[in-house]
């Protein structure tokens, strides 16, 4: 099977638009609902045919869930690992579901998207709704998400207990399932240090926070992932709320420190991120870690206005597309890594001169 | 009775299948009904006994019975979970559910969802058991509409059936 992902609903890269609030500080808002379908075993657990039967339980549901209309159902299963690979740089499915540590993909393992929401099916849980919404809006991504959990709820039974709640593989999911996230970028925080107090801010205040990929990954190009660390006790909204209240604090703390960088060491900053810029704009090879290093420099830049003509649109777009899996698509052919290398530069040049570009 | 396919937990469903005149009877566990498409009433095991046991004997049982104990549905024990940080079904929070309450309070500081509410949907509004008849009913009529994706699921569910 190939795979084409333009032909999915938005391109499957609707998140990346920067419509939304403070979409230059945050890329994307998502939120995620861990459901498990009452009598089979869960996904770690089941057996093949048990797997079989929850895919095609939610391919029946599917033409009735409005929530889904015009959806893309894949099945990972029956895709190679340069595809798979594809579907997790775009955020699309988890690095579990995408199978990328096992030789071979997860028996039913599989994927409905729509526009901006998905349901990956077979993953830790059996079903994990998912909404994404470009910049900072956790308000919309609850509705979308609580809707599209109707919907499929109505359809299919789920696993529910009247004390505990949804239930799930991982009791830190039990409850409500739900997992709310943004994705933000936080140079000036790094760059004054304060970071680390942030962060342990978020602990006390029951956040966590991850790297770009979530669980597990670590933190490059200063891209944090932060999210509700508990599941019980609180309801959905109150959850979403404390999310947003405490993003939108960072979030000033943020603008701060880059007033601060800004008044500080003025010319320091501004000779470090025309560097970032220049060597984007000229290198002939880049690694993955060096891209997006310099990306978070013009990504500050942009924000502090001292490039211009440079959309955070296509800042956006270039974390995603010069990943390894998106250039080998690209390239149409599998890419050694110092190929891969070459060919991202390439790619980010493209991209860069194709825009107005900065006046020097 | 034991079940005819795992032969390992006690059998509560009882398929009895008619091909061109010749019935075959097949007597399975509520798991083994499931993943045979077979929709059965027993959603939970009948009645919580290893709940309830683990529950009034938890004060004199030694850690290593404890541990022993398996999920009646999917036969996870206290010590996989431990081993992997997973449970293996809905099942296991009646199972340990003691365990689970204290795990879930010192995770969430709350063993209590207050979040939103949810009562699954009416039978008829969920798909049905599929017999193995109608699976190729359906599985001739995708082949004729060319819809190779939705044939190549019926013929895995097919597989398991038969």
């Amino acid at each position: 099977m190939t795979l084409d992902l333009s032909l999915l609903p938005d391109g499957g890269a609707g998140w990346l638009d920067a419509s939304g609030e403070h979409s230059d500080v945050v890329l994307s808002t998502r939120i995620r609902l861990a459901r498990n379908v009452e009598g089979y075993a869960f996904a770690s657990r089941a057996r093949e045919g048990e797997r079989l039967r929850i895919f095609s339980q939610v391919r029946e549901a599917l033409p009735m869930v409005p929530s889904l209309e015009g959806s893309t159902l894949l099945r990972l299963d029956q895709l190679g690992l340069a595809e798979r690979a594809l579907l997790h740089e775009r955020h699309l499915v988890s690095r579990e579901l995408a199978g990328l540590d096992a030789p071979t993909g997860r028996t039913g393992a599989a994927v409905a998207l729509g526009a901006g929401v998905g349901v990956m099916i077979n993953e830790e849980d059996h079903l994990r709704l998912q909404v994404m919404c470009p910049g900072f809006d956790v308000a919309a991504a609850l509705d979308a998400v609580s809707r599209l959990d109707r919907e499929l709820g109505a359809r299919i039974p789920y696993a529910y207990h009247r004390e505990f709640g949804f239930l799930t593989a991982c009791p830190t999911n039990t409850g409500t399932g739900m997992r709310a996230s943004v994705l933000i970028h936080l140079p000036g925080l790094v760059l004054t240090k304060e970071i680390g107090k942030v962060l342990n801010g978020l602990h006390q205040m029951g956040l966590t926070y991850r790297g770009l990929y979530g669980e597990g990954s670590e933190v490059i190009g200063n891209f944090f992932q932060i999210s509700n660390q508990t599941t019980l006790g609180r309801s959905e909204a109150e959850l979403a709320e404390d999310l947003s209240r405490i993003v939108r604090h960072v979030i000033q703390r943020e603008h701060e420190a880059r007033r601060v960088l800004w008044r500080d060491a003025g010319y320091i900053i501004e000779d470090k991120l025309w560097r970032a810029y220049g060597t984007l704009r000229f290198a002939r090879s880049l690694t993955f870690d060096e891209a997006m290093n310099f990306l978070s420099g013009v990504r500050l830049a942009v924000g502090l206005k001292l490039i211009t003509g440079l959309s955070v649109y296509t800042l956006n777009k270039l974390l995603i597309y010069c990943q390894s899996a998106h250039l080998a698509t690209a390239e149409g052919h599998a890419l050694t890594e110092s190929e891969a290398n070459v060919a991202r530069a390439r790619y980010v040049r493209q991209a860069l001169a194709a825009e107005a570009g900065p006046r020097v | 009775m034991i079940c005819d396919v795992c032969r390992e937990q006690e059998a509560t469903v009882q398929l009895t299948h008619v091909v061109k005149g010749d019935v075959t009877m097949l007597h399975l566990c509520p798991r083994c009904a499931a993943e045979r498409g077979v929709e059965t009433t027993v959603t939970t095991p009948p009645k919580n006994l290893l709940g309830e046991f683990l529950h009034s004997v938890q004060q004199q049982a030694t850690a290593e019975q404890i541990d022993a104990m398996a999920c009646g549905f999917c036969r996870m024990t206290l010590k996989d979970f431990r081993a992997t940080g997973r449970l293996g079904c809905a099942h296991c929070y009646e199972t340990f559910e003691t365990p689970l309450r204290e795990l879930l309070r010192r995770v969430h500081h709350s063993a209590k969802h207050v979040g939103r509410t949810y009562a699954p949907p009416a039978p008829d509004t969920v798909e049905g058991p599929a017999s193995v008849g109608d699976l190729r009913d359906r599985l001739r009529r995708a082949i004729a509409n060319e819809e190779f994706e939705l044939a190549a699921s019926l013929r895995d569910q097919l597989r398991v059936l038969e």
